[in-house]
């Protein structure tokens, strides 16, 4: 029998992520949060905007902007900000190839992925932050299912994954050195499918990218890729207009489209309900050996 | 599981995950951890429930099966799919604890995957801490072992709601019933000794899939519901504390807009019991009383809130209260204190010092301590009460802590968050012990 004291998974997931959120905003000097643009930071940011209300935001929002956007994250960032009042940092991957911080990735798969590392430890140390909250959930890849709610990382911004502090119950052990830094990660305990869920049932706007729209793209590597100025074609490759949407959104290059006519968010749970392939399975950044992931992060990756 | 195995399975699907919109609301959430070796079946059954609830995907099972043959296995390693870290796959084991999350229409579970040898036993702790239930595994073979006595242990140490023993590899005992009795009776015998409240107990073969997800029909002796069902319906409403109110104050909101000019909210998450609008509060340590206000929730205001909600109270007067303070009523106060003694699993290489200082933390609230005294370490493998007082890593321990500035404790027992601490060594910044008040 449930009483009104059972909660939903929805709630206990909102109020566990609630609670993380502003532990950050009390143990932490300068905190900021790292958007994307991406439906996992776009519901970050509602969590921090509900964790805080009626005061605004305690701390800003970061995006890591790698120059290789959809035009409409931009956008939807922009107004998103100026909604909620918030104060918007930009690091940019292009400042970071000028000043000759990272050399480009040449060939047809360059990526400004592994790139956006150094931008954002340059970014995090530029303004100070101390503790960087991201929209990365445990269940997305297997290195990040190891991964704390706060994450230590040492004074070159690398994670240490086999000597992590432990972490039990709901206290959470912010302290460090000077020129250290945590990632702290709100919504660790969602799922893709409870996202989707909780957007429905908060009612949250989301950049069109996410609902199915008509688009040129190429296929490669078992996936669809969206035609852009610094994409480059292989000579077997040509575009097609296509029926397509975002199931998740990253920089252009490395985000692969999936053939969708999912109009609504209805649509989409439903089309994620049947679906047999990961979220991350189109993301080529992923598919580059199996501890990609894992030791992207330990440089200091999202 | 072989791959045929689980290509067959994918032929013959046993739950038809239907997250249609409509269902959602009413999903719950159940916490649990597994502990286990390489050798009991743990991975197989939990590689048995994702697949089974279609929580492994394709691609992931590409991912594994490329990476099972290049290992030169001969099945579908699903222990890959947890062992997440490079060290961890290179060595065939799992070093710390991983979350898997899977779900069936009913409920959305997260799973603590943690190790199960005793070297590991501060990871089976941490899993422990956040668990609604565990899943205790028994190889049919063996009956009751060191192993068994362990989890069982850690699980009534940490105070699991609930516990679900399932006896293992029936197959390979011919499915036999009178091997299922003798062994419950040796865990209903061996569970006299442990804090243990809900204790359920399924015969399984999770390598062939009985119970687990469907009825056996090699068993049909058995009348009981299997470990799905069981995960799927076990009474969970009652796991949070509801009758001590306690609310540790997180962090205050004071928006200083002209719109909210006066507000000043106290945002935090009850730890324990119900707090109304007009119930009279007390601050801790400060003892100033007041009322409660109001329950704001975002742009919402509430009637009441419980555990484990995220709100901000209000109340009727300007009195001075700040993080790491604490709102509870009158008529019952937790314990203040600066002395008590904790039962403590030690999570660091570097041994316990006595009386060198530490930090502290408790709910919101940051002070610094020293450890008096070690009264009795525990072996873990029989439960024995050990004169031995050097405290190591994963080693438990009765302890007596003292702190600079008292804390609003309760018993463990008697609530989860106002009961448990964390050590901090003041020179690394590592949470280096864990503990549980008594």
């Amino acid at each position: 029998m449930k009483s009104k004291y059972n909660l939903t998974h929805l709630e206990e997931l909102e109020y566990e992520s609630i609670y993380v959120i502003r532990e950050v905003a009390a143990q932490f000097e300068r905190p900021v949060l790292l958007f994307s643009g991406g439906k996992d930071s776009i519901v970050m940011t509602h969590l921090a905007v509900k964790a805080f209300y009626p005061a605004k935001l305690p701390f800003p929002l970061l995006h890591i902007d790698t120059g290789h956007n959809f035009e409409e994250t931009i956008v939807y960032r922009d107004e998103l900000v100026n909604k909620i009042g918030a104060v918007l940092y930009v690091g940019s991957v292009q400042e970071s190839i000028n000043k000759g911080r990272v050399v480009e990735e040449t060939g047809v798969n360059a990526s400004r992925n592994i790139l956006q590392t150094t931008t954002l430890l340059d970014t995090i140390e530029k303004y100070k932050f101390d503790a960087a909250m991201g929209g990365g959930r445990r269940d997305e890849e297997k290195a990040r299912a190891k991964e704390r709610f706060f994450s230590h990382r040492d004074e070159f911004g690398q994670w240490d994954p086999k000597n992590q502090r432990p972490e039990l119950w709901n206290i959470f052990n912010g302290r460090k050195n000077p020129g250290e830094h945590f990632r702290v990660f709100p919504i660790s305990n969602w799922t893709e499918m409870d996202v989707w869920q909780y957007i429905m049932k908060e009612n949250i706007d989301l950049p069109n990218l996410y609902f199915t729209h008509q688009r040129e793209v190429f296929y490669r590597d078992g996936q669809w890729l969206a035609k852009a100025p610094f994409m480059k074609l292989k000579p077997s490759e040509s575009y097609e207009m296509k029926t397509v949407r975002c199931r998740t959104i990253g920089d252009i290059s490395c985000t692969g489209l999936t053939l969708s006519t999912a109009n609504s968010i209805e649509d989409i749970i439903d089309e994620i309900a049947a679906t047999r392939i990961t979220e991350r399975g189109g993301r080529a950044d992923d598919q580059r050996s199996e501890a990609a992931m894992e030791d992207r992060k330990k440089e200091g990756y999202f | 599981m072989s791959l045929k195995q689980m290509i067959e399975l994918n032929g013959v699907q046993t739950i038809m995950t239907d997250f249609s919109t409509k269902g959602y609301l009413d999903m719950e959430l159940l916490r649990f951890t597994t502990a286990g070796s390489v050798d009991d079946g743990k991975s197989t059954l939990i590689g048995r429930l994702l697949y089974d609830s279609k929580s492994i995907f394709e691609d992931q099972l590409e991912a594994i099966k490329r990476a099972s043959i290049r290992r030169g296995n001969e099945h579908v390693d699903l222990a890959l799919l947890t062992d997440g870290l490079r060290a961890e796959r290179e060595q065939g084991i799992t070093i710390d604890v991983a979350y898997r999350y899977f779900a069936t229409p009913k409920r959305k579970f997260i799973i603590a995957d943690t190790p199960g040898h005793i070297q590991y036993t501060r990871n089976m702790v941490t899993g422990a801490s956040t668990a609604n239930a565990a899943i205790i595994l028994i190889d049919a073979r063996h009956g009751v072992t060191e192993q068994t006595c362990r989890h069982s242990y850690i699980a009534s140490l940490l105070q699991i709601p609930h516990i679900i023993v399932c006896i293992n590899k029936m197959d390979l005992v011919d499915f036999k019933q009178e091997m299922f009795d003798t062994i419950m009776a040796g865990y209903a015998e061996f569970r006299k000794k442990l804090d243990l409240r809900d204790i359920s107990i399924v015969p399984i073969s999770a390598l062939l899939g009985d119970n687990v997800v469907e009825p056996s029909s090699n068993m049909p002796w058995y009348k009981g519901g299997t470990l799905m069902n069981i995960l799927e319906n076990i009474e969970i409403g009652n796991d949070h504390n509801m009758l001590d109110a306690r609310f540790p104050i997180q962090y205050v909101i004071r928006p200083l807009s002209d719109e909210f000019h006066d507000y000043r909210g106290y945002a935090g998450r009850v730890a324990g019991g119900i707090f109304k609008p007009g119930d009279d509060v007390v601050a801790l340590p400060s003892m100033l009383r007041s009322k409660i206000k109001s329950i704001d929730a975002y742009n919402t205001t509430l009637p009441e809130t419980f555990a484990p909600q995220s709100v901000t109270l209000t109340l009727d007067d300007d009195i001075d209260v700040s993080r790491g303070d604490m709102l509870v009523k009158p008529d019952n106060l937790p314990q203040v204190s600066q002395e008590f003694d904790v039962m403590m699993c030690w999570m660091s290489e570097k041994p316990l010092q006595l009386n060198s200082k530490y930090a502290l933390k408790h709910t919101t609230r940051d002070v610094r301590c020293m450890i008096k005294e070690v009264k009795y370490k525990v072996n873990v493998n029989n439960m024995e009460h050990l004169e031995d007082f050097n405290v190591g890593l994963n080693d438990i321990s009765c302890v007596t802590i003292r702190t600079t500035k008292p804390v609003f404790i309760d018993s463990y027992k008697a609530n989860r968050r106002t009961g448990a601490i964390i050590v901090i060594d003041e020179a690394t910044n590592n949470t280096v012990g864990v503990g549980m008040v008594l």
